[in-house]
């Protein structure tokens, strides 16, 4: 248990350094989230009333396309310099890089999140009409959902053709309930309709249930070489 | 086997002349809806069939990744591509059905949409399988299945939320159905899994012919290597 700790920290801490030198993904994610966020609001020219029932798709769909960028490099990094190949012959347990991969992602979008979240309700002039605190949660076990399974995937298409146009493939279709629960329960927030307790639920089983999953996988998707 | 392929051939092919005697002429007609009613038995059907042969290509997978057996992830592959026939038939005859039952092609209610996503998830199966090309594939494929599988009670709960418009299932649902269509509808379950079979078997033994033929060309690119 303590290896699986001290190893996950040392990939996450070495992914963090790497990123904070280059700062080449958080770039690239928070301009291509600012043009996606500016260009709807070209596509959508919405009142008050209107902007708090579409928000959250917008914001949820800006976030997920921004995340792919994230997630396509994550691995890339690895191939070069065989490291990945290196990775897989030390007798560090493999679920500790899956878990520094997936933390160094959320750590990332969340980041993102965090920035263009304010940007996001300054351009469509938002208020939340109901408990404005319970978008932490849902922010939290959104990013998670979507960064556990995006790390996974991007694992799994390093070993095909295009895997850059293979991630969102894989990733999107079986994000479709995430999606959904982020979205409706930033949408009820926002409006102030109702509870959004069930979809929160909802996004913490999707988060359970597929962190296992990844974990009870990831040995095998590393050694398929 | 080889001659089981062709008795069997010609026993769908009746099964199927039969059970569309049965839908177009012996069924009764709908009161309300009339004869788009008849669409009924294909859609129903088919939709059994995908979705037996997606369980199939789950319990394949499974077998796979415990037993590493070539033959099951063949299975696996075949269920999945005849599945999403089937179930590209079911998305195309629901909403020739509903726009003149409900007005409308398309409502994002909840069977309506499992479908779809399970529809998206296995084609997102099928272009995995065609995009990767080391012999890992089957690995890859079958992890993929099992998150596809897992997938499907959470996007059942997240539209289950919303009110659904589907007419309820004919059979545990509580909706009523008179027994002569209920006994179409089985003759027509009966033959497209029949036909369904077939066409599986069919897939399967070209797929294992093609992965012989690759194997015997890649020892023999060995040999001339070596020679």
């Amino acid at each position: 248990m303590s290896s699986l700790r001290s190893i996950t920290l040392a990939t996450l801490t070495k992914d963090i350094r790497l990123e904070w030198r280059s700062r080449d993904a958080i770039n690239s994610m928070l301009f291509f989230s600012l043009l996606v966020v500016v260009i709807f609001s070209f596509s959508f020219d919405p009142n008050a009333e209107e902007s708090r029932e579409i928000a959250g798709g917008l914001i949820w769909v800006a976030f997920l396309f921004a995340a792919v960028v994230a997630l396509n490099q994550t691995w890339a990094r690895e191939l070069r310099n065989q490291v990945l190949d290196a990775y897989r012959v030390s007798p560090a347990p493999a679920n500790a890089l899956f878990l520094a991969k997936a933390l160094g992602n959320f750590i990332l979008v969340s980041v993102l999140e965090a920035v263009m979240a304010p940007l996001f309700m300054i351009f469509y002039n938002l208020r939340a009409l109901g408990p404005a605190w319970q978008l932490i949660p849902v922010a939290i076990l959104g990013t998670w959902a979507l960064v556990v399974n995006g790390t996974f995937f991007a694992a799994m298409s390093l070993r095909t053709r295009s895997r850059e146009i293979m991630l969102p493939l894989l990733l999107f279709p079986i994000s479709i309930p995430a999606v959904q629960s982020m979205v409706e329960a930033t949408r009820i927030i926002l409006a102030g309709d109702g509870s959004a307790r069930f979809w929160i639920i909802l996004l913490l089983t999707y988060d359970v249930v597929f962190t296992t999953a990844c974990l009870a996988l990831f040995e095998t998707i590393l050694q398929a070489e | 086997m080889k001659r089981a392929f062709p008795i069997l051939a010609v026993l769908t092919a009746l099964l199927l002349a039969y059970a569309f005697y049965e839908a177009i002429w012996v069924a009764p007609m709908e009161r309300t809806m009339g004869d788009v009613q008849r669409i009924f038995y294909y859609h129903v059907p088919s939709a059994w069939t995908a979705f037996l042969l997606f369980s199939v290509n789950l319990v394949a997978s499974v077998i796979y990744l415990i037993r590493r057996s070539a033959k099951a992830d063949a299975v696996a592959l075949v269920s999945a591509e005849v599945g999403v026939v089937f179930c590209t038939v079911v998305l195309v005859t629901g909403p020739i059905w509903a726009r003149p039952v409900w007005g409308i092609w398309w409502t994002w209610d909840l069977r309506l949409t499992l479908t779809l996503v399970l529809w998206l998830i296995y084609v997102s199966y099928l272009v995995l399988r065609k995009f990767s090309d080391s012999s890992q594939t089957p690995k890859l494929a079958a992890v993929l299945a099992i998150f596809g599988a897992l997938d499907v009670p959470l996007v059942y709960f997240s539209i289950w939320f919303f009110r659904t418009q589907h007419p309820q299932p004919v059979i545990g649902g509580g909706g009523s159905i008179d027994p002569r269509m209920l006994h179409v509808l089985l003759i027509n379950w009966l033959a497209f899994s029949c036909f369904a079979f077939l066409v599986c078997w069919a897939r399967y033994q070209i797929e294992w012919m093609q992965r012989g033929v690759d194997e015997a060309e890649a020892l023999e690119s060995l040999d001339g290597v070596t020679r």
